[in-house]
């Protein structure tokens, strides 16, 4: 799917910037912007290396083993193929914190950290386990708790009450995550991504034995 | 990013300690909750470290290796992915998709300014802020637009660019359904702030 929208983008925007004159603009966007994302992926290498070091403490000193027994029944419930006391539920939990505590420099590495976990039970180089399609559901419509950004930017433009949106938000972003982990789930099952599954093999073995 | 979201902290604090501007007490405990988070945890994993006799420095600079390593790995897949988005901005497809769409705004409610905030949320952060503040300019903060435009960029996060940072950190390609699952949750997102916004602001 990602290839047809990838592909789509461009084309329509070569396309559309033909007719409407702007294909300059087009040119200097896709340079401006492969540039940009280089920035950002540099810009991520201090903080990464910062939680990824902390992350290692917390592990080798048994933390988020503890994590991960504490919320056991819902990880089982969304997480049913990774094994119990797994790293990556302790790295899921601290990423999901940091995201509803609107920590956003904190998210992205602890997040980062446990798809890399994700990634040791995957059994597929390339294709993505239910697994990992959940997580970034959850990640992709996350809660939030305190919309910060937004916040700021009512407070300047003179909003009698700049916060609000604070239950606006918690609500429509409590039912976007819902409905993203329900839509992850539910889709799961459907033939076309099941065929692809790299989990599947494996559980087909488990349930012979 | 830091610098930017350490000003609009600063913008919020002041308004918070001006006077009773509203904020409730749930904002002054998630704020604390929030101040505190970090260095709690950078002070607790390393003092647990020691009781459990980590070798807490070499552990961390041995963890600390990898995040060279995985902000490199990103960069093919976040190269792609802002390319992509930054040629379908610049070309004036979105208004074109707008105008697509906008006879669905009026069937559910939404007023028909906030459509391409809408369809720019799962595609570019800053760009959405930027139409979300030309909307708060134009119409006031207080306006139902406003309202709605400020609820949907506070709900949803920009699903592209997580897809392409966290799958790319560790090489897939093959996505399955995840755009699905992620779009879904922001069409969702988007409908529950517009219908949210009407029930309590209108």
């Amino acid at each position: 799917m990602i290839n047809y929208i990838w592909f789509g983008m461009i084309v329509i925007s070569v396309i559309v910037g033909a007719i409407t004159g702007n294909l300059e603009a087009v040119t200097n966007a896709a340079v401006k912007s492969a540039g940009t994302a280089v920035e950002i992926a540099i810009g991520l290498i201090g903080i990464m290396a910062l939680w990824l070091g902390i992350m290692n403490i917390a592990k080798k000193s048994g933390l988020i083993k503890l994590l991960s027994r504490a919320i056991k029944p819902l990880s089982k419930l969304l997480f049913p193929n990774i094994p119990e006391d797994h790293d990556a539920i302790g790295s899921i939990l601290m990423n999901i914190s940091a995201n509803w505590l609107g920590l956003g420099n904190a998210a992205t590495p602890l997040g980062l950290k446990a798809m890399q976990e994700l990634d040791e039970l995957n059994p597929s180089q390339d294709t993505a386990s239910n697994a990992m399609v959940t997580f970034l559901a959850i990640n992709t419509a996350s809660i939030t708790f305190i919309p910060m950004t937004i916040i700021g930017i009512r407070t300047e433009l003179g909003a009698t009450n700049p916060f609000e949106i604070i239950s606006t938000s918690i609500f429509a972003s409590g039912c976007a995550c819902i409905s993203a982990v329900f839509a992850a789930k539910l889709l799961q099952r459907l033939p076309a991504f099941r065929k692809n599954d790299p989990d599947a093999f494996i559980e087909k073995e488990v349930k012979n034995d | 990013m830091t610098d930017t979201l350490t000003t609009v902290a600063d913008t919020v604090q002041a308004a918070a300690s001006s006077g009773s501007s509203g904020a409730p007490l749930f904002i002054t405990i998630m704020k604390g909750v929030s101040l505190y988070a970090i260095p709690m945890v950078l002070l607790l994993v390393p003092v647990i470290g020691i009781i459990k006799k980590v070798k807490v420095y070499e552990v961390f600079t041995e963890g600390a290796k990898d995040g060279f390593k995985t902000a490199i790995k990103i960069i093919p897949y976040l190269v792609a992915m802002l390319v992509a988005i930054g040629m379908f901005r610049a070309s004036g497809a979105m208004d074109f998709l707008v105008s697509l769409l906008s006879p669905l705004t009026n069937a559910i409610g939404m007023p028909a300014e906030v459509l391409p905030a809408a369809l720019m949320r799962p595609l570019s952060g800053s760009g959405t802020l930027g139409i979300v503040t030309d909307l708060i300019k134009q119409h006031g903060a207080d306006s139902l637009i406003g309202r709605i435009a400020s609820t949907m960029f506070g709900s949803t996060e920009t699903t592209f660019y997580v897809l392409a940072v966290y799958f790319g950190s560790v090489g897939i390609s093959k996505s399955r359904h995840a755009v699905l699952a992620g779009l879904i949750g922001d069409v969702v997102g988007l409908l529950a702030a517009v219908f949210i916004c009407r029930f309590v602001f209108l």
